[in-house]
């Protein structure tokens, strides 16, 4: 990867539509990298995740017409809420396979063209239409789901067991569960006070969140990310190219995907698919995934680590840029990553792991800076614009290797110092599908 | 000659102009203007439920079916039916499902999309059945946020005036 431009996420961008929007990426991008030229790239992967938010069919070819790249080759890339992940990894695949040597990774969407509830239905479209879809049509119920499963499979069955009236039991373990959840909100929304291209940097405390808008018991609203607008754009090159655009290349050593079921209601229980530094002795009597873990996800970071070489990325990577559409699913994902044992996500969050060093986020995190997750402040803080959500992640964290976040944010403070290797995770619903990238410093 | 569309710096305003007229200019912080117009688009689709269609039919009738892998080996039985085996691709049988069952899991929501908005609060349960290797997703009714918990033996009420979609069938706490 050679450079990279965002737009600011935002509620609504009605002075431009999606053309323009990735066009103003597209133009940051070159901006960085002065010899970027349309002549320069051989063709593009476009993405976004919906035709019916924009009303407009093959709208990537109106992307491709307008950036002035026809007749070069191009398509169309979507896999819903991994959309991103998976046009970064489409391009990736087009300069590995020789076919191109500079490739444009675009993607947008365009929510605000429909109310937020309207919005919901489109997004719940991409669940099972016969089964699912009717009974509230609402993807923010199908995370409640989940996590109440996981909060019953570890909290109340551990932390909990002792106590023998079950009712009561669960509503405790929810109540941990919930609190530990907000830990993730706070990180997020106050990482993003930083990030000047964030929709909702905030400063939070756990009761805020906690006592914010109950949406799908047990997620309020501030666990939740929302609908944006907003554009993204990565430009990969071969590695002997990419000298013509940079001194501070980095590189894609890993790339890995997952599925799952559609439905919920379909997901296995069966074995933990185990990474280098896990046992089968850890997960004895572990059903999975089950609906509390994402397999995806799992299936995604074995393969992106086996194929960067990593053995324990608890120790080898920097930091991850992680899929964070909801508090919830971030926990989850710290364990499908191996970032901490299953059953280890919320003792993990509280000990300070994910968070940054050197923040004051209102409780102690004495692991800060073990390994930072959305130091950017995720999708919660950023924003979801769906199709441009995974190449965002994938130029918060190119700047982030390359050491010029203080440039483009204009504040040093989530400059990591010197990171190595980092991840990105891209996520769709429920699971379904997972990408998981890595990418390394490409200079010394 | 038409007037121009109102201007309007609140994009709230723009909506419900919009909602009147039908056209609206937004004024952003910078001075430029967009004009925002309504575009409604609608469709009646001509749906076929091809080979789930039993399931759905069943459920008019007061069943509650699943499905089993017809190879004997495997014998996978899908609480949500599948026509074809996710575990070795063989078809599948139609099984009666037991109408007793409990929580898997389960949430209360507070809003849904467009559609659902003036149904809220509901609850959605994921419902398991003995013997059985997936579950099912369904409406709770007749409980509220506070009776509910994980493991809770719920049982299964039909519509008696079946609209042939999943919400012909609810779950109720067990007597």
């Amino acid at each position: 990867m050679v450079t990279g431009g965002v737009t600011k996420f935002a509620k609504a961008h009605p002075a431009m539509d999606f053309r323009l929007m990735v066009k103003r990426a597209y133009e940051y991008a070159a901006k960085d990298t002065p010899a970027l030229s349309a002549d320069r790239i051989d063709g593009s992967r476009i993405s976004y995740f919906s035709d019916h938010f924009s009303r407009q069919l093959k709208a990537a070819s109106m992307v491709q017409d307008y950036l002035g790249l026809n007749p070069k080759g191009s398509v169309r890339i979507e896999w819903g809420g991994a959309t991103g992940g998976e046009c970064f990894q489409a391009a990736y695949e087009a300069v590995a396979s020789g076919r191109m040597e500079v490739c444009l990774a675009a993607g947008y969407e365009t929510m605000s063209r429909v109310q937020t509830w309207k919005g919901n239905e489109f997004i719940a479209l991409a669940s099972d239409t016969n089964f699912d879809f009717p009974l509230g049509g609402f993807y923010t119920g199908y995370y409640a789901l989940m996590v109440q499963r996981h909060i019953y499979q570890y909290l109340r069955l551990r932390k909990f067991a002792h106590i023998s009236d079950e009712r009561e039991a669960q509503r405790q373990a929810i109540a941990e569960g919930s609190r530990i959840m907000s830990l993730v909100s706070v990180k997020n929304h106050l990482n993003a006070l930083h990030n000047p291209y964030a929709q909702y940097p905030k400063r939070l405390t756990v009761d805020d969140v906690l006592k914010s808008e109950m949406i799908s018991y047990p997620l309020t609203r501030e666990q939740i990310c929302t609908m944006s607008d907003g554009a993204a754009v990565a430009v990969l090159t071969s590695e002997e190219r990419a000298k013509e655009f940079t001194d501070r290349p980095v590189l894609v050593t890993g790339v890995g995907t997952g599925t799952d079921t559609m439905r919920l209601a379909d997901r296995p229980f069966g074995k933990v698919p185990l990474l280098p530094h896990e046992r089968a002795s850890d997960y004895e009597d572990l059903p999975y995934p089950g609906v509390h873990s994402f397999r995806a996800g799992r299936a995604a970071g074995l393969e992106a680590y086996r194929m960067a070489g990593l053995t324990d990325p608890r120790r080898e990577l920097d930091f991850i840029e992680l899929h964070d559409a909801y508090a919830s699913s971030e926990i989850q994902t710290y364990e499908d990553l191996g970032l901490c044992k299953y059953g280890e996500g919320y003792a993990f969050t509280e000990r300070g792991d994910p968070f940054l060093k050197g923040i004051d986020y209102g409780f102690p995190t004495p692991h800060a800076g073990a390994i930072p997750v959305n130091p950017s402040g995720g999708l919660i803080a950023c924003g979801h614009p769906v199709g441009a959500t995974g190449l965002m992640q994938a130029v918060f964290a190119f700047w982030q290797l390359q050491g010029t976040i203080p440039k483009h944010f204009g504040d040093k403070t989530l400059q990591l110092n010197a990171p190595k290797r980092g991840a990105i995770h891209s996520h769709a619903g429920t699971g379904s599908a997972v990408t998981v990238s890595i990418l390394e410093r490409g200079f010394r | 000659m038409r007037m121009r569309p109102p201007a309007y710096t609140k994009f709230r305003d723009v909506q419900e102009e919009l909602e009147k007229s039908g056209a609206a200019i937004f004024r952003d912080a910078d001075g430029v203007e967009s004009l925002i117009i309504h575009f409604p688009y609608s469709i009646n689709y001509i749906h076929s439920y091809a080979e789930d269609s039993p399931f759905f039919l069943s459920l008019a009738e007061g069943r509650l079916r699943g499905s089993k892998c017809r190879k004997v080996k495997c014998g996978f039985v899908y609480a949500t039916p599948r026509s074809h085996c996710m575990v070795c691709g063989t078809a599948t049988e139609w099984i009666d499902l037991p109408l007793q069952g409990r929580l898997h899991s389960w949430t209360t929501c507070h809003f849904g999309s467009e559609a659902f908005l003036k149904e809220t609060p509901y609850n959605l349960g994921l419902v398991e059945f003995p013997g059985v290797g997936s579950v099912l997703l369904a409406r709770l009714k007749d409980c509220v946020e506070s009776d509910l918990y994980i493991g809770m033996p719920v049982e299964a009420r039909f519509d008696p005036n079946p609209r042939y979609s999943i919400t012909d069938v609810w779950f109720v706490p067990s007597r």
